[in-house]
């Protein structure tokens, strides 16, 4: 029989029972929609999450201090007291294409201003900061050379800090605030920034030279980190490499001893928080994906009946004359159209979901092409792996026991 | 000539658990091509065990059997599948068609294993002639359920006529068909054995209805009891002039 009259059979075949038929469709059409629908907010969450950390500049370098190891105890990042001021100096002097640098010393503080009263991040940084991160200032302006070489109590607000202290739109500059309570003066509030790749408020902090940091805040000489530039995006692997070489010389580490710091890219931080979300995603999905099983397994029940049901005409299109093969391609096109038709609604369904997602709870959705090629595959799969066995069995029926089966 | 069918020393022996029934205790028999042979006898004789064997949807446990010369227990599955689909014509006495299809289509099942690039115009055109040929041109397009059981019959001579077969196996035709019925689907076995040379095996118990053919073969127990021709042949054309024409 030619393959459209098969075809065109297995239709009629399905439309004589249009209720069964969309029941056993329905298993494939949860199984596929759910894929597609996690699949596309785990990719639309990665996208997000990516595009906000690149957001950040694609030419940052970050080193932290830590890796530190005693007695075989390895501490976390930031935990060693190795870094100071000095790999800054080493760094802006032997690395090439360093556009800004800039150490950082953080801490937590309660500030005080008036009858308010906030507790928030304290970053201690150099005077070109502001132009690593290409973070506007509204008001006033960032410290400069000689508050740092001079610790001077100034502080530059975040735009959060600024409004939880002083109220939105307020010009704060001149005002005196107590960070741990020392005084401090406002010299600047910074533009807005917004949330941080993992949801965290970037304008909940308080800037302030990190010589003042380290002698008036924490009292020691150390560095956490050092944040800087390269001058074009391209360099920025070969700076991260020069960053580790120079690290290493610095903190005079032989051959074969672990790193004391961590160089990161902002290209690696992305990479790293997306893997952990792309795991997730991949767990949604297999999960979705055992429906997908299910779907399969209840194809091969109702053919399995069909097959039962229809013995008797099994029998009379073998009599005049069908072969095992014809009946066998019958019953597995019947499976596969069920299957394919689940898998393409089931497609549908799931690129509406997604986008209902994106719609009401204004959350990104991304389905690649990608998810719906193997979403297609997969029911075609199933189709013909759950229909096999009942269209065999079809196939291998005894003409005269078919034709008297009652 | 050769005979169309050939069977010799054929044994038929079903294994029903512990009881065996032996449906043929070895029937020898020779069908010649133009014959048209009613094979008669009471429930259980194995006429109708026979007819399967003869049409290829069974084996025979023991003997041999020749279908124009070729011996069937040589051919593979396809190769039956084939025999039934181009040489073999079958009536049953149930029609065995398949219910919520037209007419036409089940008319045209079996071109569908006949040849894959047949166009759909020219399988309707071959079907429709099918019918025409059995009077039912006007009821193509309606469902089994929808005609009267002479008229399902027909349907079921129809297709069993479009691959222009040598040979028509009948098994008990009329058994679900009032009497005026029954002479008119003997009237067109009759017809296409006489116009077209067919041969027609017919499976029947009444004896009246063999009496339409030109020999009675008789079974009893799984074996020939009897063998002669007919004497005063039936004949439907006349028999029907004469009925009273039932409104």
């Amino acid at each position: 029989m030619s393959p459209v009259m098969t075809t065109r059979i297995a239709l009629k075949a399905l439309a004589r029972n249009k209720m069964r038929t969309a029941l056993t469709m329905l298993g494939m059409i949860i199984g596929v929609s759910a894929v597609i629908t996690l699949v596309g907010l785990g990719n639309g969450a990665q996208a997000r999450i990516e595009a906000q950390i690149k957001a950040g500049g694609t030419n940052l370098v970050t080193i932290n201090a830590g890796n530190f190891t005693a007695n075989g105890v390895r501490g976390g990042v930031g935990a060693a007291s190795t870094m100071t001021v000095d790999d800054v100096e080493a760094i802006r002097d032997e690395v090439p294409n360093v556009q800004y640098i800039t150490p950082g010393v953080n801490t937590r503080g309660q500030v005080i201003a008036g009858n308010q009263n906030w507790s928030t991040r304290v970053q201690g940084t150099d005077v070109d900061f502001p132009l690593i991160r290409e973070w506007p200032i509204r008001y006033g302006s960032f410290f400069s050379t000689q508050d740092v070489s001079g610790a001077a109590k100034v502080a530059v607000l975040g735009k959060t800090v600024s409004d939880q202290l002083f109220g939105p739109d307020v010009d704060p500059t001149g005002q005196i605030i107590r960070v741990r309570n020392q005084p401090f003066k406002v010299i600047g509030v910074m533009g807005s920034k917004g949330q941080a790749g993992m949801g965290d408020d970037q304008d909940d902090t308080l800037f302030a030279p990190y010589t003042t940091v380290q002698k008036k805040l924490m009292g020691q000489q150390y560095i956490q980190s050092i944040t800087l530039s390269a001058s074009n995006a391209n360099a920025t692997g070969d700076v991260a490499n020069a960053v580790s070489v120079v690290m290493r010389t610095q903190h005079k580490l032989a051959n074969g001893d672990p790193d004391d710091f961590t160089v990161r890219t902002q290209e690696d931080i992305a990479e790293i928080r997306t893997a952990a979300l792309d795991t997730m995603t991949n767990l949604l999905a297999g999960i979705a994906g055992v429906s997908l099983i299910v779907g399969g397994i209840g194809i091969m029940n109702i053919m399995l009946v069909s097959v039962t049901e229809r013995t008797r005409e099994i029998g009379i299109r073998m009599a005049i004359g069908a072969k095992g093969w014809d009946v066998q391609l019958q019953f597995l096109v019947e499976a596969i159209v069920i299957s394919l038709l689940g898998g393409g609604i089931g497609i549908a369904l799931g690129f509406g979901m997604a986008d209902l997602a994106t719609r009401f709870w204004d959350f990104p959705t991304q389905v690649p092409p990608k998810a719906v090629i193997m979403a297609f595959g997969f029911s075609a799969a199933t189709g013909v792996i759950f229909g096999f066995y009942p269209a065999r069995k079809a196939a291998a029926l005894d003409p005269i026991v078919a034709l008297r089966y009652e | 000539m050769a005979a169309v069918i050939s069977v010799r020393d054929l044994v038929k022996t079903y294994d029903v658990g512990e009881v065996k029934v032996h449906a043929l205790r070895g029937v020898t028999l020779d069908i010649e091509p133009g014959e048209f042979v009613a094979a008669t006898g009471p429930s259980g004789s194995g006429k109708s065990t026979l007819m399967h064997i003869l049409g290829c949807l069974d084996h025979p446990t023991s003997g041999q059997y020749l279908l124009d010369g070729r011996d069937v227990a040589k051919l593979t599955r396809n190769e039956l599948a084939d025999v039934r689909n181009k040489k073999i014509g079958f009536v049953f006495q149930g029609f065995n068609l398949l219910s919520r299809t037209s007419a036409l289509d089940n008319v045209e099942l079996p071109l569908l294993y006949t040849d894959k690039s047949m166009k759909t115009a020219e399988r309707h055109k071959r079907a429709m002639a099918a019918l025409t040929a059995v009077g039912l041109a006007d009821r193509a397009h309606h469902h089994p359920n929808q005609l009267s059981g002479g008229q399902q019959q027909r349907v079921a001579i129809a297709r069993a006529l479009i691959n222009q077969p040598s040979l028509i196996l009948a098994d008990e035709p009329t058994g679900n068909l009032d009497s005026r019925t029954s002479v008119e689907v003997m009237g067109i076995f009759q017809r296409l054995n006489a116009e077209q040379g067919i041969t027609v095996l017919l499976i029947t118990h009444e004896s009246d209805i063999a009496e339409y053919s030109t020999r009675i073969v008789s079974f009893k127990d799984g074996r020939i009891k009897d063998d002669h021709p007919v004497t005063s042949r039936r004949d439907a054309q006349t028999e029907l002039a004469l009925m009273p024409v039932v409104a």
